[in-house]
């Protein structure tokens, strides 16, 4: 059994201007051990997804209005506030993007610590400490005890990170859920951090959901990838397989997207960007959500019929009426024309 | 590019001190921060020299120093053969007619008071160029040719997304007809998708009026593709210069061979060599 299973889970938000569906029918599992990646550009629902199954949504405008988050069984989405907090923390940890905003800036980084040790288990301040030490070693602080005293002004964004790290795993934490960890971080501390993140999720024996917009973080840290675009998943694949063979025309054209840092002619070469812009999710095209940019979209079958998730062989999953290992058969007669 | 050509910018020795100041009432110099520590580069007319670094490098202080919308400390930085330093208020103001910028956040470079039209028009009116309705054909124009539509000239920034902000952004960039133009992170606040249609069109400007560009940005694989040179700074010194392709494949410094190891690069085979060459390399530097 998966560890997590999120099944068709969809989260959408009641606004003035009306219902946006900020997530649309994402199913995925996360294995024991493993590392899944979730990419995608801003507002395709990347982060509402992990706060809906963290139950983190801010309730209301947002609710989740169908699907389940099964943890080791449980559906997390009927579990009360109560309930709840004993499951973040101690089962599910997550950390965020801003290591300069998600710490609290007038407590000591030890308070911080401590307190969410203290919140789970049932021990003295002084085994608290202890335990932080150990903690701030694992995440390679320096001087882990001097260091304890000090407010998190006194640290740099990417050791704000690392104590972002300690925390999320003072608990023993299953599952960590990583929101875009590396993208406010300098390239060198982001190698760093990632480098740290693999390394403890193999002594911790973790279970990782990695989000991001990076391809190139992904294809570092995950042993298989969710691409989703506008509020869906249209894309799942084990990792060298998705890079390898992009079944979706959106994971194509994100690929072909890419400024290369190596090869012959990146100077001369234009990139291949996609034309326009991500759907308003108040009021998403009705049938494919990526017709409107995809340069394989036919006539009816694209802007009639939604594509469904399907798997194109085994364990490669994509939502599109023209995957491109069905491309060349489907497309052959109307290349033929003038 | 021949080798008898001069070059469109000269820059030597450049160093920009900011001071630090403590005290109550009566606030005194206490040290001073060497945000850029003496850099020197030139730029032919016509080609992109990128510059690269992390957050702290002085690469933005360098491209202000440039434009003299900083004032450098010391050092030299000579536009066409003029000494810019030495300027005064309104010989430089001329010159900026030939030397412009685009910055990185689309957001907050635009007033959000004045319309499309205002904003890309607005230095046609500083430098008193052409009337009216020359100034309204001309920002049809300039819009037009950044690809975005000039119909909507009395819309107002806040209706548009990034992209098509940043496409503002350079539409202003434009309209005097620069010679130089100092990118300062351009696409680092762009989704990849909409990262490439400004990039392109970077490049098409370019090739179209003969543009130069300074390129500054953090991301490795943005400036690899848009530049000719490339300069990496550290720590407000330039530890590396020379052609894009060499610095990439066969890079000298420490500093470069360590950043350029910690791009992840989207290609998960290549990504396993690349992770254990950067743990090595991580290890030298922290020894040294």
């Amino acid at each position: 059994m998966a560890l997590l299973e999120v099944d068709d889970l969809r989260t959408h938000f009641f606004t003035r201007e009306g219902v946006v569906r900020a997530v649309d029918g994402v199913s995925f599992a996360v294995e024991k051990g493993k590392t899944l990646g979730i990419v995608g550009e801003s507002g395709c629902g990347k982060s509402v997804t992990a706060l809906s199954i963290m139950g983190l949504i801010p309730k209301p405008p947002a609710q989740i209005v169908s699907g389940s988050v099964l943890y080791e069984g449980r559906d997390l989405t009927k579990l009360s506030e109560r309930q709840l907090e004993d499951v973040r923390g101690r089962e599910i940890a997550m950390i965020f993007q801003d290591p300069m905003t998600s710490l609290n800036p007038t407590l000591t980084i030890g308070t911080q610590i401590t307190e969410t040790v203290r919140r789970h288990y049932d021990v003295s301040q002084k085994q608290a400490d202890k335990k932080a030490v150990e903690l701030l070693e694992k995440v390679r602080i320096p001087r882990a005890a001097e260091r304890l005293k000090d407010y998190p002004h006194r640290f740099s964004g990417g050791m704000r990170q690392r104590v972002m790290i300690a925390i999320a795993l003072s608990c023993d934490p299953k599952l960590l859920i990583a929101d875009e960890p590396t993208t406010a971080l300098d390239v060198t501390v982001q190698a760093s951090v990632l480098d740290l993140l693999d390394d403890l999720r193999h002594e911790y024996d973790m279970s990782m959901i990695i989000i991001t917009h990076d391809m190139g973080v992904v294809a570092e840290a995950a042993d298989d990838i969710i691409v989703m675009y506008a509020g869906q998943v249209v894309e799942h694949a084990l990792t060298l397989d998705l890079f390898d063979n992009p079944e979706h025309p959106y994971t194509e054209a994100l690929l072909g997207a890419l400024p290369q840092i190596e090869g012959a002619n990146v100077r001369e070469g234009r990139l291949t960007a996609i034309a326009g812009r991500p759907p308003d999710l108040h009021d998403p095209p009705k049938a494919c959500r990526f017709a409107p940019r995809c340069r394989y979209a036919g006539n009816d079958d694209c802007t009639e019929h939604e594509p469904q998730l399907r798997e194109i062989r085994p364990g490669h999953w994509v939502r599109s009426a023209h995957p491109a290992s069905e491309r060349a058969t489907t497309l052959a007669p109307q290349q033929v024309g003038p | 590019m021949s080798a008898a050509q001069d070059p469109l910018l000269q820059v030597t020795e450049l160093h920009k001190h900011f001071p630090i100041r403590e005290g109550w009432l009566i606030e005194r110099k206490v040290g001073e921060v060497r945000a850029v520590d003496g850099v020197s580069f030139d730029v032919m007319p016509g080609e992109t020299l990128g510059l690269v670094g992390e957050s702290g490098s002085g690469k933005s202080t360098t491209g202000y120093c440039v434009l003299q919308l900083l004032k450098p400390t010391s050092g030299s930085v000579k536009f066409e053969g003029t000494e810019l330093t030495q300027l005064g208020r309104e010989d430089l103001r001329r010159m900026r007619r030939e030397m412009q910028i685009v910055f990185q956040d689309p957001y907050s470079s635009l007033d959000p008071r004045m319309t499309v039209g205002d904003i890309v028009g607005e230095p046609l009116v500083v430098h008193g160029i052409g009337t009216r309705r020359d100034r309204t054909a001309r920002i049809r124009d300039l819009l037009d040719v950044v690809g975005f539509n000039p119909s909507y000239t009395n819309r107002y920034p806040h209706e548009f997304s990034g992209g098509q902000r940043q496409r503002i952004g350079i539409a202003r960039a434009l309209a005097l007809s620069p010679k130089l133009i100092v990118c300062d992170e351009p696409v680092s606040a762009l989704d990849v998708s909409i990262q490439a249609q400004i990039l392109n069109l970077l490049k098409d400007l370019q090739r179209d009026f003969g543009l130069t560009y300074l390129f500054i940005a953090h991301d490795l694989a943005v400036v690899r593709g848009m530049s000719d040179r490339i300069a990496v700074m550290n720590r407000g010194e330039l530890v590396e210069i020379g052609p894009a392709e060499e610095v990439y494949t066969n890079p000298q410094h420490d500093y470069t061979k360590a950043l350029l190891s910690a791009v992840p690069v989207p290609d998960p085979r290549a990504m396993k060599e690349r992770k254990a060459a950067r743990r090595q390399l991580r290890h030298a530097l922290s020894e040294s």
